[in-house]
């Protein structure tokens, strides 16, 4: 045996020097990237370490950037307001592709399967669908027209099971439901009347209900993916907004999907409160009163805890919130710009980007307490890799 | 596009156009354009061409002029997602900003 230790040893730096890039050998199950927005770069972070890995540029316009993972996990993919869709390799740290595939993007998904990746555009309005692979261009849905010849706003693009993509019309008020079995020939079913301005959507983890947020009335869009054929029908109709609608200065996000046992939680939209709705019918099940507009309400993968951040001006503010009890059990003041939030896969931690501090604060979700940090470049969403087998993130 | 409140602030706010806020401390004119990259930019987008809210460039602010601007600032649009700022910007501030974007600036 020793001579093959021997032998190992001395060909080990000859394979370092051989080698085009310092590729990573090992699983990629506790990585993640970090986007950094105002440079157009990203960290690529072991969050076992608590370290970066590497530093990706050369990513565009990456304000309100989201991002996917392909299902190996090896793969992200990032959505850039500017348009661009750039595939990143997290072992070797490159920009394997990018492409600019519209005029201003606002988020995307990967296919059930995992061969299709789908962006919706702004900018013109609609949903493009690429290989995952090679990000060739496969299809192609423009969004219904509006006068003057521009496609509505998509928002709200969600994967779903049996190889379909959902999402929403902003400025027409509709959900559509994409099926990409056959990526060239796409079949969609168009639900029209659903509400005025839709601004994001969720899909439920099982993957069956697609709710659209409104942002021009007061509720929300439910659609039963099991049985699409009934068509959508509104939940928390006249709970949410109150009579006199408060300014709004941040979009809520209902990225992700917080549900504890039989509730589910919501961010209202102007209001300081969030939405508590039982399951069982989907009825209003109280509110909660926290600090400021809402924008990520996130529960810890157990279900036991609800994080939150809020809008400009009080967005240097996280709270947790007990869903046994629905009592605030703890307001942090992280810093200026606490932008997003991503729980480990199992939850233990949370990390939380501070734009103005440009760091990365992550925090021990037993005790509530700082433990690290990471110096990170304006940093806004962070992704890990356990979204990859994810519906719907 | 407004309406007629809106341009009758847009009127009053060119009295103070004279004052600016030339003389305002250069770390105020650095949070105002902070808010413009970041706040505004969730929904203008971070280089000022647009996302839920249209672009801020000077080719589709041609049509407005910056007393309007800044009143649409202050006041918002009632109906879409702009909210009124006058909470946090002063008229000065509104139409300094307003006089920035009608040149163009990349935030």
């Amino acid at each position: 045996m020793r001579w093959f230790f021997l032998i190992a040893a001395m060909l080990v730096p000859l394979a370092g020097q051989a080698a085009a890039s310092p590729c990573l050998t090992r699983g990629t199950g506790d990585m993640g990237i970090i986007i950094e927005r105002a440079a157009g770069s990203l960290q690529v972070v072991d969050t076992t370490a608590h370290s970066e890995l590497f530093r990706v540029e050369g990513l565009g316009d990456l304000s309100h950037a989201s991002a996917v993972y392909s299902r190996d996990a090896r793969y992200a993919y990032i959505f850039g307001r500017d348009g661009g869709l750039s595939k990143v390799d997290l072992l070797c740290g490159t920009l394997v592709k990018r492409v600019v595939q519209g005029g201003n993007s606002i988020g995307g998904a990967i296919s059930q399967d995992g061969r299709l990746i789908a962006v919706s555009n702004y900018e013109p309005g609609g949903v493009k669908v690429f290989s995952a692979e090679s990000l060739e261009l496969l299809a192609d849905i423009p969004a219904t027209r509006l006068p003057g010849g521009k496609g509505s706003k998509t928002v709200g693009l969600v994967d779903a099971p049996e190889q379909r993509f959902v999402f929403g019309l902003y400025d027409t008020g509709e959900i559509w439901i994409a099926d990409l079995t056959d990526p060239k020939a796409p079949r969609l079913q168009r639900f029209k009347d659903i509400g005025r301005q839709p601004y994001d959507g969720l899909i439920t983890p099982d993957g069956r209900y697609y709710i659209a947020g409104l942002f021009g009335e007061d509720g929300l869009a439910l659609l039963d993916l099991w049985h699409p054929e009934r068509g959508p029908s509104r939940i928390l109709n006249h709970y949410g907004r109150g009579k006199k609608q408060l300014p709004v200065y941040k979009m809520p996000h209902l990225e992700g999907w917080a549900v504890a046992g039989d509730r589910a939680f919501l961010p209202a939209i102007g209001l300081h409160e969030i939405l508590v709705v039982n399951r069982d019918g989907w009825q209003p099940a109280g509110r909660i009163q926290v600090h400021g507009q809402p924008v990520f309400v996130m529960a810890r993968p157990d279900g036991r805890q609800i994080w939150v951040n809020f809008a400009f001006p009080n967005n240097d503010t996280i709270q947790v919130i007990d869903t046994e009890t629905l009592k605030i059990i703890k307001t942090l003041k992280p810093g200026k710009g606490a932008l997003h939030m991503e729980f480990t896969p199992r939850g233990e931690e949370v990390w939380i980007s501070i734009r103005d501090l440009d760091q990365v604060k992550i925090y021990d979700t037993r005790t509530l307490e700082q433990t690290a940090s990471l110096p990170a470049d304006k940093p806004s969403g962070i992704f890990f890799t356990s979204r990859a087998h994810k519906t719907g993130l | 596009m407004l309406n007629c409140k809106s341009l009758m602030a847009g009127t009053a706010l060119a009295l103070f156009s004279l004052a600016g806020i030339a003389d305002s401390a250069p770390q105020r004119k650095a949070e105002i354009l902070h808010l413009l990259k970041h706040d505004c930019g969730s929904c203008h987008g971070m280089r000022l061409q647009g996302g839920l809210g249209p672009a801020l460039v000077p080719e589709r602010l041609k049509p407005f002029s910056a007393e309007q601007l800044a009143a649409t600032i202050l006041h918002g649009r009632p109906g879409t997602p702009m909210p009124p700022w006058k909470p946090f910007l002063t008229e000065q501030e509104a139409l300094w900003l307003a006089g920035l974007l009608k040149k163009g600036i990349e935030p």
